[in-house]
């Protein structure tokens, strides 16, 4: 089954679900290590190329989640969770939404942030939007890029937490309808 | 002895006031300029090595200044520059976020760099040499410029002009600057070409 239904998730969402989350993490750990490369490190210059490549990857994912999410059923809430759990997952997803967005185009402003594209994967360029940001603007954007995929990661950690806790502690479906079924 | 007393003090008012007299003539000889920000006929480059296979030339975009300079009193001649060091420019917006952050320029901590002149010599042919002390990443150290006029006159529009290009070279470590760059970018070269307009 591609598409969701009122109680499932459909194979798309599913494999856009877990692709995005290894993407992401991989995006953070790797921005978290290339940024402190010795300039004479053999990956000064490839990681940040995978990560650039990545970064625009998972955006373009993004907006295809969201059409397809507004393409599809909603998958409704087990009955078995507490209303305040309930707008509590929402409210912590569309904040993944909203965070991812401003993280790829923060990461976006920095690369571009003189006017050149950024490539995609050695395939095509996808250019720049701007033709220069002033100094303090592609610094703060820099430290805006940091502070918020930090902030994504640790809201990340806490959504992993809560459907183990789902799994194991209430031993509910939350986390086998994201995998199988 | 209070007669006496009176006259020194007398005598150095009138020496003093003879001085200040006398610096205020050869101040009326010495010219004011100030460098041509506005048509931008001034740059700072630098220029390091890669690796030691080419030269990266980068820019300060954004700087101000003045020189005095005077004909019969060459060696009175005085420079003063400051740079804001944020307008750091080497065409590449991720590099130029690194030279601003604090492996480089710290750009935060250290919005400005500047050169203060503290003596000029110059020779027959327009070679002088210029010593001055240059502050830049919070240090601040004496640099000797190698300094040539390269000419002046009156400009088209009812002006007078002086144009000068000077290089020296700094070696990153001794401002504080240790992040490595190889051996063969430990020094670079700082290129100043200032054409100032006579105020």
């Amino acid at each position: 089954m591609l598409k969701n239904t009122t109680v499932s998730f459909g194979l798309i969402s599913k494999t856009l679900h877990w692709s995005m989350a290894v993407i992401l993490v991989g995006l953070f750990a790797v921005g978290l290590y290339m940024t402190d490369l010795d300039y004479y490190d053999a990956l000064y210059h490839t990681l940040p190329w995978w990560h650039k490549s990545f970064g625009l990857l998972v955006m373009a994912l993004l907006i295809i989640r969201y059409i397809w999410k507004r393409l599809n059923p909603e998958p409704q809430a087990l009955t078995s969770h507490k209303n305040w759990e309930v707008f509590l997952a929402q409210f912590i997803q569309k904040l993944f939404y909203v965070l991812i967005l401003l993280i790829g185009l923060s990461g976006y402003f920095i690369s571009t942030a003189k006017g050149k594209g950024i490539e995609f994967f050695g395939w095509f360029e996808v250019p720049a939007i701007t033709q220069a940001i002033e100094e303090e603007r592609a610094d703060l954007v820099g430290e805006i890029h940091q502070v918020l995929a930090i902030t994504l990661i640790v809201l990340a950690v806490l959504h992993a937490a809560a459907a183990l806790k789902h799994h194991f502690i209430d031993k509910d479906e939350t986390l086998n309808r994201m995998i199988n079924k | 002895m209070k007669t006496f007393l009176k006259t020194t003090v007398k005598n150095t008012l009138l020496s003093a006031s003879l001085a200040t007299a006398l610096l205020a003539t050869s101040g009326l000889f010495a010219a004011e300029y100030a460098i041509d920000k506005k048509g931008q006929h001034a740059s700072i480059q630098f220029k390091i090595s890669h690796l030691g296979y080419s030269w990266m030339v980068g820019r300060f975009n954004d700087f101000d200044g003045s020189f005095s300079y005077d004909e019969k009193d060459k060696a009175a001649s005085k420079v003063n520059v400051i740079v804001n060091t944020k307008s750091v420019d080497s065409n590449h917006a991720e590099r130029d976020k690194h030279l601003r952050s604090d492996d480089f320029l710290d750009v935060e901590k250290f919005p400005q760099a500047k050169f203060e002149s503290t003596k000029y010599t110059e020779g027959k042919d327009g070679k002088a040499t210029l010593i001055g002390n240059l502050t830049l990443h919070g240090v601040t150290k004496e640099v000797i410029v190698a300094v040539s006029q390269v000419g002046a006159g009156k400009d088209p529009w009812g002006g007078f002009r002086r144009g000068f290009e000077g290089t020296t070279r700094i070696a990153l470590k001794d401002f504080g600057i240790t992040k490595n760059l190889g051996p063969a970018s430990a020094e670079l070269d700082l290129i100043f070409n200032f054409e100032g307009v006579k105020k």
